[in-house]
């Protein structure tokens, strides 16, 4: 197979599309916190695209997208991209794409996915354990997942598919990250949430988002960047990536307005929180079914994800876990719906390579492997990240004292504040912005006026 | 001399610098002031979960005046800042022992 160049433009853009997805998850969480803990929010997401870029070349993609002939995770014959150079991608079949390309592509993915965890434990964790436990989890868990779910295995020029990843093998249909991405870091913020444990005031004295155009602006550029995450994943620019972004169009819109319909039935108000909420919850429950249902059943899973997740996000006040900025409910809930809509609605008419569902005469089958798929990732991101956050906890301490949390994180962690508040006109005038100038003259070795 | 310092509703602070300047009053200190009196705050819901917010946002305004004018400036704001409805602040007035103007010197009424 040749190089397309349609084919490769197409998987560049997505790549940059799925980056500014990482910087839009932080403004997104950003403007949830506290306004004394709105920097670390946006660092700990900002952080994993340091880390995670790092370690993609020197091991992660290998690990991910080599065949070991084992179906549970890749090998290090890939280690830092050298060999990659040149080479076009094979994944379950020959694509007309540079493999730089696509390893550029589901890189972004990795680096977004630890991003997710860090909504679970807002305000209170400590950075360099962050850093540390990012570097681990997508070691851990990220990459032998990615493996599973997204490496086909090498098809040779007989036909014959070899190492594809065990629940890519079975026939488990995801087609940009249902399982992989959300309900991995959904399920990993439950138990992270678990670790850490509650936030001072839980319940009790909660905190409100403190800047909600900055949510709201977020879940636009979320919005945005998701046609690259999930259209990009066609790898190519053809009719199944215009029907991922026809999908993933309607179903966010329908999911907006799912959540909706919930606040102003129970509360009696539709709220803009409420709005980016469920904007993103579509997002996540399309995410895996993009390709696989037609358009008018993705609407049908937006209201039904908006809904479902906007009654999802209330579970962490009865079960008494603080999923600060619901991870869970929106990523893993989103996720486990999406995945399991395909077993319903999916539809070889649709796309060739799906089998048929529930309600299109192909049995239960595609749902259990769905259920197998979701549950899967589910058990084994919870069970890892667990034991990895109490070790970690136990090591480096994994929460930060509480006088810290009070005074605001940070300050502690950062030695920054997002915001300045120092006297009425924005601190013209304030004590501390006059000694800034004083010493900023001093340094220059500049006379100070008397 | 007395200080009267009245608590009202920001949008309400036009009318009463209004009224006050008709009345014949030439100076005043205002400032961003947030609160609660008997209407207790209001509640907010966010992602179904509500928050009770306490303290709602309000205008603190502080004038000088000669002693036989106090009521009739307390009189003034009352008429001015009043819609009726709960939370619409409150004026009080506290004696004052001496007031200095910067520039010159002056002392006492000649001082306001």
């Amino acid at each position: 197979m040749d190089l397309n160049s349609g084919d490769t433009a197409w998987v560049l853009a997505s790549t940059a599309l799925v980056l500014l997805m990482t910087p839009g998850l932080a403004f997104f969480y950003g403007g949830m916190t506290q306004a004394k803990s709105t920097l670390n929010m946006m660092m700990m997401s900002f952080i994993t695209i340091c880390i995670v870029s790092v370690l993609w070349v020197v091991y992660g993609f290998s690990l991910a997208f080599t065949d070991s002939g084992s179906g549970l995770i890749g090998t290090i014959s890939k280690s830092g991209l050298g060999t990659a150079v040149n080479e076009l991608t094979n994944n379950g079949g020959p694509y007309g794409i540079p493999l730089l390309a696509f390893a550029g592509f589901q890189l972004m993915f990795a680096v977004i996915t630890p991003a997710l965890i860090s909504g679970a434990i807002a305000d209170r964790t400590k950075f360099l354990t962050w850093g540390v436990f990012v570097a681990l989890w997508v070691t851990l868990v990220y990459f032998p997942v990615a493996h599973w779910v997204f490496y086909f295995g090498n098809k040779a020029a007989d036909g014959t598919v070899t190492g594809a990843g065990w629940l890519a093998a079975k026939g488990v249909e995801d087609f940009a990250g249902g399982t992989a991405v959300h309900i991995n870091a959904g399920a990993a913020g439950l138990a992270l949430a678990i670790v850490l444990g509650r936030r001072i005031g839980f319940k009790k004295n909660p905190t409100r988002p403190h800047n909600l155009p900055l949510v709201l602006m977020g879940a636009g550029l979320l919005w945005f960047g998701w046609f690259g995450f999930n259209a990009g994943s066609a790898l190519g620019a053809n009719a199944t990536a215009a029907l991922a972004l026809m999908n993933t169009q309607v179903a966010t819109a329908a999911a907006l307005g799912g959540w909706l319909l919930v606040e102003k039935i129970r509360d009696g108000h539709p709220t803009s929180l409420g709005a980016a909420s469920g904007a993103v919850a579509g997002l996540v429950a399309i995410t895996p079914a993009c390709a696989f249902i037609a358009p008018w059943a993705a609407v049908l899973l937006g209201v039904l994800a908006g809904a479902v997740c906007s009654l999802a996000v209330g579970l962490k006040y009865k079960l008494n876990y603080d999923d600060s900025l619901d991870v869970v409910g929106v990523h893993m809930v989103g996720g486990i719906v999406g995945c399991l809509f395909i077993g319903f609605f999916g539809s070889s008419a649709v796309n060739a390579v799906g089998i048929d569902g529930l309600f299109y005469g192909g049995g239960w089958k595609l749902l259990g492997l769905q259920a197998l798929g979701a549950f899967s990732v589910l058990a084994y991101s919870f069970v890892v990240t667990l034991i990895l956050g109490f070790l970690l906890e136990k090591t480096l301490g994994f929460r930060i004292s509480r006088d810290a949390e009070l005074e605001g994180i940070d300050l502690t962690e950062h030695a920054e504040t997002a915001y300045d508040f120092e006297g009425a006109l924005g601190g013209g005038f304030g004590s501390g912005s006059v000694a800034t100038k004083t010493k900023v003259a001093l340094r220059a070795d500049e006379e100070v006026p008397a | 001399m007395k200080l009267v310092t009245a608590i009202i509703k920001p949008f309400k602070l036009d009318d009463v610098k209004s009224a006050l300047e008709a009345y014949g009053i030439q100076g005043m200190t205002v400032s961003e002031a947030s609160g609660y009196g008997r209407q207790r705050g209001h509640t907010e819901v966010y992602r179904g979960a509500e928050y009770t917010v306490d303290l709602v946002p309000k205008v603190r305004l502080e004038v000088l005046v000669e002693d036989d004018d106090a009521d009739s400036v307390v009189e003034v704001v009352v008429k001015s800042a009043q819609t009726g409805r709960i939370g619409d602040g409150k004026v009080w007035t506290v004696p004052v022992e001496t007031v200095a103007r910067v520039r010159t010197g002056e002392r006492g009424p000649d001082a306001l």
